[in-house]
């Protein structure tokens, strides 16, 4: 069982990066467009603390919490989106491509969809290497309209591969809800392809653990893939800026009641943790983030040099 | 030394790869029990079991999202889409995953996956059966495209691709399947990116790849009798092409004619053409002329398609057009 004040610390470790990269978006440090998890961070942290270092995963575009939960260093992921030579990609992907794959962590990915039959080919190189490694294809409820989510279902179906798709199902697809777009269920849907799918609230971390370990162990023996539909809430806009005229401002006031870090904390608290203890934690996340936001402001500016060499191997002396 | 079939060079290339490294696995639709529409991949299922040799649903995306997620796990993947037309499909696998990976993630790894697929015409298989679309792929930065002429260079250059750490397309010309020639015992390698000159000459270059090969040699051989040599450079790899034989071919001859199946316009074609224009210039003692197929789809009827093909008639014509 995840330990619930592990949970408590990533799902800290995502909130504080994320607020300080939207201030340092506002700030006009942050380059480009960025796609915030607020509020959904329950299920990146829920799902990766279910996995081990042998194991893949392939993201979103709302992909930082997915990297920070597998591992990613905050020092990296912030050179990255900062945009600088010491960003683990170098500062040639940015936030829509942070990934490190000495963690298994296969990308976050600009193209909705297309992470799910990376993470299915992931699946089959376990399955082919004879490990017990498994796959996580992390989708949003509005990717369900992609081709690709249907060719990578029926696929891991047929070939019963260890990988588990996961819904963050935050009601939104960009600026449209997602049930004007999505005629399926997504439980109807996995059904179909005799696949099991299971619920669970991503406002609780420890239920999004829970389901994943269970899931995850599953796929270990071999019993096929799964789906796991996280209901959750995108607390900002579809990217930093977004003005968010489509949307209800009363839905967005609603926000706060559904925080799973506040979850946590209370639960925590009900159970005899003491305060200090969280506080401590808060404030070493904070620590953290600013450490890896200082070290970022110095390091020198994204290599030119480097990135053209960077499109193929170097080739053979 | 053994007389084999392209198809079958394809196929004991494929079986040497496999059987040297265990991470080398195919994946496409019918290549396994079926062995492979065009029969590439025949035999392979039974030397090697179903999980290196992988029959696939109809899902051109899936199969070439899977090469890639299989390929940055630490798999060699030899994904197979059946006609080049159909990669289509899988453009966003093949641009946006495949061809990105090493560049956006800093170079923490590649995506050693190869993808093979047959173009070309010449069997009445109508607008979505015989698409040349490689100029598309050699316009993307990550991106290797390989297209050999003879079953020697397609065994060389399918190992070559099969061991490179980045994604190579390996185009087989479908009416080349059938042809003969000579694959060594062990065949000295080939290296992605090396062109070849297929039959020497000093009065014209004509640079061609895959079935515009044989028209071209052809050509040269009508020419002959005119008392015209003209030279035959098979380019083999388009992304990389290798530039230095051209210009070298070209420094000798000063004269260019490109010859091509696919579309003349924006092809492979016109980027040599700028190039030697550029680089070239005061070498040539008359106009780079391309042959390509003009700017129609390719056509069913076998009198259309045979008027649409380019051939050694049209490349002979331009050779003397451009010693005029
Ligand atoms: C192929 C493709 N089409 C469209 C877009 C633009 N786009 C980016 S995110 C997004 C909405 C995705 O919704 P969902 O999958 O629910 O993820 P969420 O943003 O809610 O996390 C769209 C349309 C894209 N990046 N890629
Ligand atoms: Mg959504």
């Amino acid at each position: 069982m995840a330990d619930p004040i592990a949970l408590f610390r990533m799902m800290l470790t995502i909130r504080e990066a994320e607020l300080a990269l939207a201030r340092l978006f506002a700030d006009g440090e942050v380059p480009g467009f960025i796609h915030l998890s607020v509020g959904q961070e329950g299920v990146a942290a829920g799902v990766c603390a279910a996995l081990g270092p042998q194991d893949s995963v392939a993201s979103t575009h709302r992909g930082h919490g997915h990297a920070l939960a597998r591992g990613m260093a905050l020092e990296g992921f912030f050179a990255e989106v900062m945009a600088k030579s010491t960003g683990l990609c170098g500062g040639r992907g940015g936030s829509m491509h942070v990934a490190d794959l000495q963690r298994g962590m296969l990308g976050a990915n600009g193209i909705v969809g297309a992470g799910a039959p990376i993470a299915l080919g992931a699946a089959l190189a376990h399955r082919t290497r004879g490990t017990d490694g498994v796959a996580v294809a992390f989708f949003g409820d509005g990717a369900l309209a992609e081709g690709a989510m249907h060719e990578t279902l029926n696929m891991a179906a047929i070939w019963r591969l260890p990988l588990l798709m996961v819904c963050e199902n935050n009601g939104w697809a960009e600026f449209s809800r997602s049930d004007t777009q999505v005629a399926a269920k997504l439980g109807a849907w996995t059904q179909s392809y005799g696949v099991r799918h299971d619920e669970v609230d991503g406002n609780d971390v420890v239920a999004v653990a829970a389901a994943a370990e269970e899931a995850v162990a599953a796929l270990r023996r071999g019993e096929g893939p799964r789906v796991i539909e996280a209901r959750t809430h995108r607390w900002r806009g579809h990217f930093e800026g977004d003005p968010q005229r489509y949307r209800d401002p009363e839905e967005a006031g609603r926000m706060a009641e559904h925080d799973p870090i506040a979850r946590a904390r209370a639960a925590l608290t009900a159970e005899g943790t003491p305060a200090q203890t969280l506080d401590t934690a808060e404030s070493e996340a904070r620590d953290a983030v600013a450490a890896a936001i200082a070290a970022a402001r110095t390091a020198p500016p994204a290599d030119w040099a480097a990135a053209l060499t960077g499109v193929y191997a170097p080739a053979e002396a | 030394m053994a007389e084999l079939r392209m198809v079958q060079a394809v196929n004991r290339a494929l079986a040497e790869a496999m059987a040297e490294d265990p991470s080398v696995f195919l994946l496409g639709e019918d290549i396994g029990a079926a062995g492979g529409p065009f029969g590439a991949t025949r035999g392979l299922l039974d030397k090697f079991g179903p999980d290196r040799v992988r029959d696939t649903p109809i899902s051109e995306a899936g199969i070439v999202g899977a090469a890639v997620g299989a390929a940055l796990s630490g798999l060699k993947p030899v994904a197979e889409i059946m006609f080049m037309d159909f990669i289509t499909l899988a453009m966003d696998a093949l641009v946006n995953q495949a061809a990105k990976a090493r560049f956006m993630f800093g170079g923490q790894r590649g995506v050693p996956m190869v993808l093979r697929t047959p173009h070309g015409g010449g069997l009445s298989a109508g607008p979505q059966h015989s698409q040349c679309l490689e100029a598309w792929l050699c316009h993307i930065p990550g991106l290797k495209v390989v297209c050999p002429a003879t079953p020697a260079d397609a065994h060389a250059l399918l190992r070559a691709a099969i061991a490179d750490p980045d994604p190579v397309v390996f185009i087989e010309n479908k009416a080349l399947y059938a042809m003969k020639g000579e694959v060594e015992e062990a065949p000295a390698p080939v290296p992605i990116g090396r062109a070849r000159i297929a039959r020497p000459g000093r009065d014209a270059t004509v640079v061609a790849y895959g079935a515009a090969v044989h028209w071209a040699t052809e050509a040269a051989a009508t020419l002959e009798g005119e008392g015209i040599e003209a030279e035959v450079l098979d380019l083999r790899s388009l992304q990389p092409w290798d530039e230095a034989a051209v210009l070298e071919s070209l420094s000798r001859t000063h004269r260019l004619v490109i010859a091509q199946e696919a579309v003349e316009a924006f092809g492979v074609g016109a980027e040599i053409a700028a190039r030697m224009a550029e680089i070239g210039f005061d070498e040539l003692d008359g106009p780079i002329l391309r042959v390509g197929a003009p700017f129609t789809p390719v056509p069913f009827a076998k009198e259309l398609e045979s008027a649409y093909r380019p051939d050694a008639a049209r490349i002979a014509a331009a050779v003397r057009r451009t010693l005029e």
